[in-house]
């Protein structure tokens, strides 16, 4: 008896050294879990393309859609179960949550290597997103935890065809709101739709109340409201959420906006129903493959007020984090530090229709892409700010601007119920 | 003897329970006590706050209770017009009346459909610009364009229509419970009723209606089960919660658990929502009985 | 004589109503299929230009690139496996339980049953957060045997409760008369109690087999192997986060739609036919 476990016990024993022996030998395989339908064939090309260079398998798994995704990393992320390379959806809370909880490897060091030769390559902006800034208010060690692949700008575009028909230059957009609203009398006049967008889904009105706030009040002063330095029903406020109301009664808001889905947006303008759109880059390839001959451009929002510039959102348009668990680590950096190279990028931009987050990458795309690019000047993002507003505050605001557009509330009455939300959350916050 | 009769008894109802004690209530009491905690729903820590949770849903959660209100609004027409409905086609199918096998199969067809095919084919029916436009163009047409409007961006018309697209897309199962049940009545108590000179009326209050009590009492508790957890035609119709007029209780439960990553409260929601449920139905439960006697 | 006409032509225009009454629903619930169908068959750049119901094109190609884009082989037959024997096993013993809680005895009974009807009614918002982590320990996480476990357990209580309804129905004295036979508890509940319950079995067998059919989110949050995922999770990918492939989502719902519908065609004959044969006998 005794023996014979001794025997099989050895045996155990070889097993394993065998095993172990054979994984020395072979070369690790990367896993990638992502969410991004429209770029998986052309990341499975890149991953051959990787695996003839360096014998590195690279497995890209497609999880859509996004927002099972992102349970799925949750539900993963409890069971440390993470792939060696994943992506965060969600707000920058979230993302700290997850360092905090040690799944994300800190890249600064990959990054800084080389005199910062890959930091170099990226857009400043495009890292930010991934960036804690010194002194954040996550309480994390400074430092970069996510590698950008493309870029993102939430712009406005216009249909030059349509531009024509109500009598304007088709190549000279509004440029300031005053503009933007009279052409909206036009729109009305002539019986049109004006602007589409997913309004809907709030997150868009954020955005754009966002830009207008930038404009009217300046990015200090925005975030000092954040803070809880400044109140919501401060003048300044109230000038952005009646913005909303002018546009409304101006008529360059299209029917039924408040209830709009951002995909019957995207139809809507792709086939001419609408003079304006406000809408993210990864439009361009919407619009191609549902009218490939739509002429329309790019723009600004047009400025309501001269004393701050205009801001939009843009930065990183998705970023992969690096499991800090992951026995791979090594390898998966080197992965994606060849995925955001001149080459790839390029690649990534052409199939895809993506601004790519590589500068060098940006010389051959096309023309409406271009613009869209030079929009990253004036590009901002809430995940950049270091301090982020509470989400019950976000969803009043928003919530309070869908009721202005139907009529049913006036800038007053948001503000002042958008303020109250803020002193609550702020009174809960001390008292922690 | 007794004993092992009971325990023979209880073989029967064994896979259930063990199934249903390892994959619910293991679960649920996980979210039980995550209701007590304020947690991200990332972090290996989560803070015990009592029954703070609740007291926030109770008191200060106004949009909470607006979504109950709306999902209350969404049944009470699910349970009278769709289910009105789906007796009145089934009473109509269960009858001998020509191509009966054909509308038994097409009023099954929008459970069938997915979400996003209704969303979108109804957008289409109803919307102003982008679609067909349907309802408006035949109220013009019957000479009330007074009443053409923008039936899903307009508040005081947008529950109404998501409610009156969600019984269209629901009524398929009352009506094939109604059938099943109805097809159980034995024919030869519909014909004694004739022989005795009673009229189709007559019989379908004496004999249909109630047999038919427990079987109502059925379909009324899955319609409202069904109705107060409905999203994801919200979410395909109007985009969400359309500064409150169409938001619903697992659309706040999802807003708190994605949107601001509080996943204790979200569990205390749920755990709120779950006993007005099992209140609703009890109460259900208990006026059938008293209908039936 | 006038009497019959009169009865008649009452028969008639009561006849012509109904059929009114049945055909204009039929239309409203005909309408979506027919637009998804014709939609399926088009471009994407017309699908929204041209929003007539008759098909001016007629791309097939789209239901073969919706399956070999979709990669919908594999998944369709793991969606055929895993409806059919969550199906099954909901069927067996959901039977067996509302069986013994409509019939049998035993203390705790109507406590159980309340347990049932409860956990109906309770969503858990984190539920699939918790069934990882439980699946994760019990070691059954990736693998369709936890999948199938998890998805019986969401079909069993609104069965037990369809059932149970209709058990309580029926007729007790042909299961007395097999009881009088020496037929055991299991015996009646399989020769007798089953068959004479064929109508609500076959709504029990499409509405689970409905809700398995339909779930993905689910399955993509414990498989971590594409060779598991049921066919919805592949229809998804049509559904893109930017782009929407309109022509190509419609044909891989008209596919992925077609079995529900076969599953219904066979189970309606039980539906109406089955209990009237029940019910002469009783």
């Amino acid at each position: 008896m005794l023996i014979r476990s001794v025997v099989l016990s050895v045996f155990a024993l070889f097993s394993v050294l065998g095993c172990s022996n054979q994984k020395i030998d072979s070369k690790p395989t990367i896993t990638v879990w992502h969410w991004m339908t429209d770029r998986d064939s052309a990341f499975q090309a890149l991953a051959k393309k990787y695996e003839s260079l360096t014998g590195i398998r690279v497995n890209f798994e497609l999880y859509a859609p996004s927002d099972a995704y992102s349970q799925k990393i949750r539900a993963a992320a409890q069971g440390t179960n993470l792939p060696d390379i994943f992506g965060i959806l969600g707000e920058k809370r979230d993302f700290a949550s997850f360092i905090k909880a040690g799944h994300i490897l800190d890249i600064t060091s990959y990054m800084e290597a080389d005199n910062s030769a890959w930091k170099n390559k990226l857009f400043p902006k495009a890292l930010a997103v991934n960036e804690f800034a010194p002194g954040n208010s996550y309480g994390i060690n400074p430092g970069i935890f996510g590698v950008p692949i493309d870029i993102m700008t939430i712009q406005m575009v216009y249909n030059k065809k349509l531009f024509g028909q109500l009598g304007l230059n088709p190549n000279r957009p509004p440029k300031t709101f005053q503009e933007f609203l009279d052409i909206g009398n036009k729109i009305k006049a002539a019986g049109m739709q004006g602007l589409v967008s997913g309004w809907g889904e709030v997150w868009m009105i954020d955005c754009l109340a966002n830009n207008y706030a930038f404009n009217i009040m300046g990015k200090d002063k925005v975030l000092a409201t954040i803070r809880g330095e400044v109140p919501y029903t401060d003048p300044d406020w109230i000038r952005v959420f009646s913005i909303f109301k002018q546009m409304q009664e101006s008529g360059v808001l299209a029917k039924g906006i408040v209830t709009m889905i951002n995909k019957s947006a995207e139809q809507l303008f792709a086939n001419e129903k609408a003079v304006f759109a406000f809408n993210g880059s990864w439009c361009v390839n919407v619009y191609k493959g549902m009218n490939p001959n739509l002429e329309y451009g790019a723009m600004l929002p047009p400025a309501a007020s001269d004393k701050y510039p205009i801001s939009i959102w843009g930065g990183a348009g998705s970023s992969f984090m690096v499991n800090a668990r992951s026995k791979n680590k090594g390898e998966a950096v080197k992965f994606l530090a060849w995925l955001t190279d001149q080459d790839q990028q390029a690649y990534l931009a052409k199939e895809t229709n993506n601004l790519p987050a590589n500068k060098n990458s940006l010389s051959k795309i096309p023309e409406i892409l271009a613009q869209f690019a030079r929009g990253m000047d004036y590009a901002t993002h809430p995940n950049i700010w270091g301090v982020s507003e509470f989400s019950l505050v976000i969803e009043a605001f928003d919530r309070g601007i869908q009721s202005i557009i139907i009529g049913e509330r006036t800038p007053e009455q948001v503000a002042g119920e958008v303020q109250s939300i803020k002193e609550r959350e702020l009174a809960k916050k001390r008292a922690r | 003897m007794k004993i092992k009769e009971a325990l023979e008894n209880y073989t029967f109802v064994l896979p259930a329970a063990a199934i249903f004690s390892v994959f619910y209530v293991i679960p649920f009491i996980w979210v039980f006590q995550l209701g007590l905690f304020e947690w991200d729903g990332i972090s290996f820590t989560r803070t015990f706050v009592g029954l703070q949770n609740f007291k926030e849903i109770f008191f200060q959660d106004k949009s909470w209770w607006q979504a109950m209100w709306n999902a209350s609004y969404i049944t009470l027409i699910a349970l009278t017009f769709q289910n009105i409905l789906a007796f009145m086609l089934a009473w109509a199918c269960d009858r001998e009346i020509k191509m009966k096998n054909f509308y038994r199969v097409i009023f099954f067809i929008p459970p069938v459909l997915s979400e996003v095919v209704v969303g979108m084919a109804w957008r289409f029916i109803i919307n102003d610009i982008d679609g067909a436009n349907i309802i408006n163009r035949t109220l013009t047409g019957m000479g009330m364009p007074n009443l053409v409007h923008n039936w899903l961006s307009d508040p005081n018309t947008a529950l109404t229509t998501v409610a009156l697209v969600h019984c269209w897309k629901g009524f398929g199962w009352g009506f094939l419970i109604f059938l099943a049940g109805l097809q159980t009545i034995p024919r030869e108590l519909y014909e004694a009723a004739r022989v005795d000179g009673a009229s189709a009326w007559q019989s379908f209050r004496k004999i249909t209606l109630p047999l038919m009590v427990p079987v109502m009492v059925l379909v009324a508790i899955l319609t409202v089960l069904g109705t107060m957890q409905v999203f994801v035609l919200i979410v395909s119709l109007v985009g969400g919660e359309f500064a409150g007029h169409t938001s619903v209780p697992v659309l706040r439960i999802l807003a708190s658990m994605r949107g601001s990553s509080r996943f204790g409260y979200a569990c205390a929601q749920g755990i709120t929502f779950g006993m007005v449920l099992i209140a609703i139905s009890f109460i259900q439960y208990r006026f059938s009985k008293k209908a039936r006697q | 004589m006038k009497a019959a006409i009169y009865y008649k032509t009452k028969k008639f225009a009561v006849n012509t109503i109904i059929h009114l009454f049945l055909i204009s629903v039929a239309i409203t619930c005909l309408y979506p299929l027919l637009w998804m169908i014709v939609s399926s068959l088009k471009t994407q750049d017309m699908i929204f230009k041209d929003i007539s119901l008759i098909p001016h094109q007629f791309r097939l190609e789209n239901y073969i690139r919706a399956w070999q884009e979709g990669g919908f082989g594999r998944n369709f037959l793991n969606s055929i496996l895993y409806t059919s024997s969550v199906v099954f096993g909901i069927v067996i013993i959901s039977s067996m339980a509302a069986y013994a809680f409509s019939r049998l005895r035993f203390p705790g009974s109507k406590w159980l049953f309340i347990m049932f009807m409860a956990a109906m009614m309770i969503p858990i918002p984190g539920s699939f957060v918790a069934l990882y982590v439980l699946l994760n320990k019990l070691h059954l996480r990736n693998t369709p045997i936890g999948y199938i476990l998890c998805m019986i357990n969401v079909g069993l209580s609104t069965s037990i409760f369809l059932l149970k309804t209709f058990f309580d129905k029926m007729p007790k004295e042909l299961e007395d008369a097999a009881r009088i036979d020496g037929c055991s508890k299991l015996g009646i509940w399989w020769h007798v109690a089953l068959p004479l319950a064929k109508p609500v079995l076959a709504v029990v067998i499409v509405f689970n087999a409905l809700t398995v059919w339909n779930e993905y989110i689910l399955a993509l949050i414990i498989f971590d192997n594409r060779q598991f995922m049921p066919l919805q999770v592949a229809l998804q990918t049509f559904q893109g986060e930017f782009v929407t492939n309109y022509p190509l989502l419609m044909a891989g719902l008209t596919i992925t739609a077609l079995p529900i519908i076969i599953v219904y065609l066979l189970m309606q004959k039980y539906i109406v036919k089955g209990v009237t044969q029940g019910a002469v006998v009783g």
